[in-house]
């Protein structure tokens, strides 16, 4: 199980803006559902509040107003329900990655050979087998990201909330993680929340698209692309792609008018 | 041209300037290199030397030590809780300005002429700028890397452990390293003041005899201790802070 509702959430922060203070609305009575399994992508403009939204998901901030309900309980903080990947990644640099994973795990309580064992498995998940002993600055951009995700799949959490987990790669390693993320879905069955700003991110990934302006949804789009996704580069260049990536082009600039 | 190559090359031509231009100054303002060397050889001889030092580093051991032990400490909570910093923050920014030595006459009043007195000084004198730069190094490490350990659901006691002390680590190891200078002062103060002890009272005695190549045995010996002092927390550094090197993209 793992589904998550965000309910009628909203954010707001006091700026003083020459002195006078000022109270700006980040999040706006935002509701939208994550199902169970499901891939949900949060698009929208810079500055719309879709990171603030999935912070708030995650429990790293709290909503001014609203609930978070994760498999219909409501959460306050964090938890190990949810797992968080950052959008540079973040691990800890004075770790190795088998260590970065074995953090979260630590964290969760678990001790001994189970612990080494569990982050080694999580590594080879991501494709890192090799790479256990290297520290972060010896990893490269997406190699780093992949540990992030398998730091945040270890603990095993119902959700995973991802905020532009690629947004900081280069194009080629960036199709090379979407990839290996549909591929993970598919073998996890996890339910995963990300924030992009990449429209062919959203189509791709996604069951659905929640597009947001002004800190509340303007729309939520239903990806009617089949899954299993199999060959993305295929996927890319069909039809229902283009289309729909159009669809989701023209609700996107709707909101920036 | 290695590192170590660059800085003897410095050395000689500073200690050869020294030497030649030195002869033509009355020894009684000024002395030269190979005079202050036969007055080393003089000291080590009569054994004066090696008692005035191990009596010098007791109280700057100690002193330095519990700056290091009481600092970081300090600094790591001020730095991370907000109320301790409002609370105790002035203490310590106001500390690091405190004129030490018009303090030196109450400490004594305190503690004594003695051992104490001596560690105390150094203790004060090194304590603040430990403190201060684990305080800062805190308020630097990025936000992110606490969110980490909150979306994991870490305590503020293990952030603390286990994510702020790391990556202040190289903040601190600066301060202690900014330490030693201050501590290598404040050991040869409180001998001046205090009990005339150690290294101290070798400067102050020659210095009243004119004798001026003696004199500038102990300031020497004390700046090459500093300087290997430094070396020595450059090499923990690299010991325990190995990434620090790899980021900055120097390897020393």
């Amino acid at each position: 199980m793992g589904s998550v509702d965000l309910i009628d959430i909203s954010k707001t922060f006091t700026l003083r803006v020459g002195g006078v203070p000022q109270t700006v609305a980040a999040l706006d009575r935002l509701s939208f559902s994550v199902r169970d399994g499901e891939i949900v992508a949060l698009i929208g403009p810079s500055g719309c509040g879709k990171t603030t939204a999935l912070r708030i998901a995650m429990g790293l901030e709290a909503a001014s107003g609203g609930t978070v309900k994760v498999d219909g309980v409501a959460m306050t903080g964090c938890g190990y329900d949810r797992g968080m990947v950052f959008q540079h990644a973040e691990l800890l640099p004075w770790l190795t990655a088998l260590e970065n994973v074995m953090f979260g795990l630590e964290m969760k309580g678990m001790r001994g050979a189970e612990l080494r064992d569990t982050a080694q498995r999580y590594l080879d998940l991501v494709g890192l087998t090799n790479s256990a002993n290297r520290r972060p600055y010896q990893l490269s951009g997406g190699m780093q990201q992949r540990v992030g995700i398998a730091r945040a799949l270890a603990i095993d959490p119902k959700v995973l909330l991802m905020d532009e987990p690629f947004g900081a790669l280069d194009a080629q390693t960036r199709e090379t993680m979407q990839a290996e993320l549909i591929d993970i879905h598919a073998r996890t069955k996890k339910t995963i929340l990300f924030v992009t700003h990449d429209l062919d991110e959203a189509v791709l990934l996604a069951d659905r698209v929640v597009v947001m302006q002004h800190g509340s949804v303007q729309e939520i789009m239903d990806i009617p692309l089949p899954r299993p996704r199999g060959d993305l580069e295929a996927l890319r260049g069909s039809a229902p792609f283009a289309e729909t990536r159009y669809r989701l082009w023209r609700a996107i600039n709707a909101t920036t008018h | 041209m290695p590192r170590w190559v660059i800085t003897l090359i410095s050395l000689a031509v500073l200690i050869g300037a020294w030497e030649f231009f030195g002869r033509d100054i009355n020894p009684v303002f000024g002395s030269y290199p190979s005079a202050i060397a036969a007055a080393f050889v003089e000291l080590v001889r009569s054994g004066q030397l090696g008692a005035a030092l191990y009596e010098s580093l007791r109280p700057f051991v100690v002193g330095y030590g519990l700056a290091i032990i009481v600092g970081v400490p300090l600094g790591l909570v001020i730095g991370r809780f907000r109320a301790v910093e409002a609370a105790l923050g002035i203490y310590v920014t106001a500390g690091y300005a405190m004129p030490l030595v018009a303090l030196v006459p109450l400490l004594i009043l305190w503690l004594g002429l003695g051992f104490a007195v001596k560690a105390a000084v150094v203790f004060l004198m090194s304590l603040f700028p430990i403190c201060i730069n684990t305080w800062l190094g805190v308020r630097a490490v990025p936000k992110s890397l606490i969110d980490v350990g909150r979306a994991f659901v870490a305590s503020d006691a293990v952030i603390l452990r286990r994510i702020v002390l790391p990556a202040t680590l190289p903040y601190i190891m600066a301060g202690i390293r900014l330490a030693v200078g201050r501590a290598v002062v404040a050991m040869v103060i409180a001998e001046f003041f205090t009990t005339i002890s150690g290294l101290g009272a070798i400067i102050i005695n020659s210095a009243n005899n004119f004798d001026t190549a003696t004199m500038f045995v102990p300031i020497v010996v004390l700046m090459v201790l500093a300087i290997g002092l430094n070396s020595l927390i450059g090499w923990v550094e690299r010991r325990v802070a190995p990434w620090q090197a790899e980021i900055a993209g120097r390897n020393e």
